[in-house]
């Protein structure tokens, strides 16, 4: 009931100029009533990453203690969600992959078991941004994921034994999978990595039984193989008409033309739609393949059981910067110029939010969130993102002060969404770029990029931040500046609060209203992770988040890179080298609670 | 004035006898490569079982501006550069500082290349001719200083900033554990 009427006190002042305005809110059917775990990294099918917990509030959150840790044994990114399925909690570590089953019986942080699925070390020399994995989810008795040498497993969440291991892909090809799978009625979704390889893109439906693959759909090629047919309905004319996967680029590219499916899925019980992103397309040097290189750096919706697209948009048609468009799609139904509308919400890598009917694919806003010069906006008429010409980048030049920079003005790392509040917590970066395309050629398994970027921060010197967006208003309501770009994720909750962490290790609480911060606890080492919260089997609320420093932002400390070379780490050695003097690698999961 | 132009003439004839003297065969040395780098006998660890010691051998490769420009023009061509950045590494170890997980040698390193790595390094066996890959070992050790500073280019070619090889200072090779290892 508190929360109710924190909900109801606050809502009222976002609902400004409409005479009976309702909350911007989840689809129950997408994001069903708080049941105490988190079964999934995103949370719930909406990917609200909001837990209706208030039992650690904005009032008590400064008690906040460790309960206990795990370490992980690796030394890389840690990028996995802690899950929390009943009285078990679950993670992946990045290469070799070992799921870990930890006890939340008292005394909790017992490890029960551990399945090691043994993936092929060679498979992280295929991995652009370290081996890492974005973690398991759980249904029906069972955790689903994905290791590094392009299999997914099904392992029995009780006992740890393995149900099904398929192969999907091959490594050798630059194939590799770190993206958390979603699970759908009788279906897993995967999809591969690897478009800094020339990895062609796809998603991938396995029939949870047994493994099987129900269909595959690719990003590029021909519409037979991206199962486009006659019910696609995309509401700009740009993505109809026949084999654009094919006609959109020069002959053959799309067979190397990346796409590739690494990011976040959500799905719409309602409209029975799931919608995720595909990433850039290969290589980054844009000169090598003109044409709007259709079906890559866009969303599609489609059928769960049939994988047939419904619609797609496209964010950064033609890719010059590496603009990968895998981050997460935020299911929302929000009042929108006096209609309620159906939406996805998606801050985007090049710089916008976007809103977008989640029934037709047309685009309603698309605002920018960080300085941006290399677009002017996004025409809403013909839905395409207006590119500034003389910020054309031309092989063996380097183009100078590009903003937001290649991993973008955000990332991977996903947002939350208050329920009760009404408002997007985002993490977010805040970067520029030297940008210097290069010649390059396809060798099959190794990098197929051609560019040379040095990234930096930009205007106003912080190289990132976290920030509260109001959808509605289309605006930030508050805003906190970082020193480094912000790689965690985010959770929010009922007690009025947020949680994500920074590369130097430090895990935070801050406010949901006014993005004061709380409460911190120092973790050892940089967190690129998701923070999750549930109640325990002792009955209290708990907080956990992995440790790790890693991934693509942080190999410059993993994999101790030289930052005398600014080129190193695909950019990331200009700016990223003083954080090898802050913080260590190793991975730990750590879970807090209030004391007794 | 007369002195002039034959202090002039002098130097130029100086200059071409010079160039004459060291102007070198551009031929590929394949089969003295393929003799002088036998393949067996590389020696990974600093612990040599009952004492002894290697005799490294030396790239023939390795004291030429030429070979050390082409080691660099392929090093982009078979996308070294993809994992190690220009000697800062990424995806793939630094190559320019003194850590060396597999060994710094020339036959180490030529090693790598062929046989490729457990942990990521591919094979370019039968991808990478011999005596290409020896260019490439040449360049790949200027980066770290540790061939010829008179043979080395003096100046870096790529966006900006890293040092010249011929203006690096030799980092000494140390003998080192997995790149997690800080």
């Amino acid at each position: 009931m508190a929360s109710f009427a924190r909900r109801a006190l606050w809502t009222l002042p976002l609902a400004s100029g409409l005479a009976r305005a309702e909350p911007t809110a989840a689809p129950p059917t997408a994001s069903p009533e708080e049941d105490g775990q988190w079964t999934m990294p995103a949370k719930d099918y909406a990917n609200t990453r909001f837990s209706g917990l208030d039992e650690i509030n904005r009032d008590n959150v400064r008690n906040l203690q460790p309960v206990f840790t795990v370490a992980s044994g690796t030394m890389v990114g840690q990028e996995s969600a802690p899950i929390v399925v009943g009285d078990t909690l679950y993670f992946v570590t990045p290469y070799p992959n070992i799921l870990f089953a930890v006890d939340l019986n008292a005394p909790a942080g017992r490890v029960k078991w551990r399945y090691n699925p043994s993936p092929a070390s060679s498979a992280q020399g295929a991995a652009c941004c370290e081996a890492v994995n974005r973690g398991p989810t759980y249904a029906d008795g069972v955790i689903y994921y994905n290791t590094i040498d392009t299999h997914t497993v099904a392992v029995d969440a009780r006992t740890g034994e393995l149900r099904w291991k398929v192969k999907l892909g091959e490594y050798s090809r630059g194939e590799t999978m770190t993206m958390a799978p979603l699970v759908v009625r009788d279906k897993v979704f995967v999809g591969n990595s690897g478009a800094e390889f020339g990895a062609r893109g796809w998603i991938t439906a396995l029939n949870t039984r047994d493994g099987s693959i129900a269909w595959r759909a690719y990003s590029t090629g021909p519409d037979s193989d991206v199962r486009i047919d006659g019910s696609f309905n995309p509401f700009y004319p740009q993505y109809r008409g026949r084999d654009l996967g094919v006609t959109q680029w020069p002959a053959d590219a799309w067979r190397t033309g990346g796409g590739t499916v690494w990011g976040w899925i959500s799905y719409d019980p309602d409209q029975d739609l799931i919608f995720y992103g595909t990433s850039n397309p290969s290589p980054w040097n844009h000169e090598m393949r003109p044409g709007d290189n259709h079906w890559t750096n866009g969303i599609f919706a489609r059928n769960p059981d049939t994988g047939m697209a419904r619609w797609f948009y496209q964010f950064s048609p033609h890719d010059l910067w590496d603009h990968s468009a895998v981050n997460e799609n935020i299911v929302l139904d929000i009042d929108w110029e006096g209609a309620r509308r159906k939406v996805v919400i998606r801050p985007e890598r090049n710089g916008y939010i976007y809103v977008i009917d989640r029934t037709s694919g047309e685009v309603l806003a698309a605002d920018p969130f960080v300085y941006i010069n290399a677009t002017s906006g996004v025409d809403l008429r013909t839905g395409r993102l207006q590119e500034v010409p003389e910020m054309t980048p031309t092989t063996g030049s380097v183009m100078r002060n590009v903003c937001p920079n290649a991993p973008g003005a955000k990332d991977w790392s996903p947002s939350a969404f208050g329920k009760d509040t009404g408002l997007l917590y985002i993490p977010h970066n805040n970067l520029c770029m030297d940008w210097e395309p290069t010649d390059t050629s396809y060798i099959a398994g190794t990098p197929y990029i051609g560019v040379e970027p040095r990234f930096f921060p930009g205007p106003g010197g912080n190289g990132g931040g976290f920030f509260a967006w109001d959808p509605v208003a289309r605006r930030k309501v508050w805003e906190r500046t970082e020193r480094w770009p912000v790689w965690s994720g985010a959770a929010a909750t009922a007690g009025g609060l947020v949680f994500y962490g920074d590369l130097e290790g430090w895990f935070k609480a801050v406010d949901s209203r006014t993005g004061e911060e709380l409460w911190r606890f120092q973790t050892g080492s940089g967190i690129i992770g998701q923070p999750t919260t549930w109640r325990g089997p002792d009955g209290r609320q708990h907080v956990a988040i992995m440790s790790g420093i890693g991934g693509w932002i942080g190999s410059m400390v993993s994999h101790q890179l030289d930052p005398r070379d600014p080129t190193a780490a695909k950019g990331w050695g200009n700016m990223m080298g003083a954080l090898r003097d802050i913080t260590q690698p190793g991975g730990t999961l750590h879970v807090f609670a209030l004391p007794r | 004035m007369w002195w002039r132009a034959l202090l002039l003439s002098a130097s130029f004839m100086l200059a071409a006898a010079v160039l004459v003297h060291y102007r070198k065969d551009r031929e590929y040395a394949t089969g003295e490569a393929a003799q002088a780098m036998p393949v067996q006998g590389i020696v990974m660890s600093g612990i040599i079982a009952g004492g002894g010691q290697t005799t490294p051998r030396r790239n023939p490769y390795s004291d030429d501006g030429y070979d050390l420009g082409e080691g660099r023009r392929l090093y982009r061509a078979y996308n070294c550069n993809g994992c190690h950045a220009n000697g800062g590494g990424g995806i793939g170890p630094a190559l320019m500082d003194e850590r060396w997980i597999y060994g710094a040698e020339p036959e180490n390193i030529f090693a790598a290349i062929m046989e490729g790595r457990p942990n990521g390094m591919p094979s370019f066996r039968n991808r990478i001719p011999e005596a290409q890959a020896w260019q490439i070992v040449a360049y790949v050790r200027s980066l770290s200083g540790l061939v010829s500073t008179t043979a080395a280019p003096g100046r870096a070619d790529q966006i900006r900033g890293t040092t010249p090889p011929g203006m690096t200072t030799r980092q000494e090779p140390v003998p080192s554990g997995p790149p997690q290892q800080p």
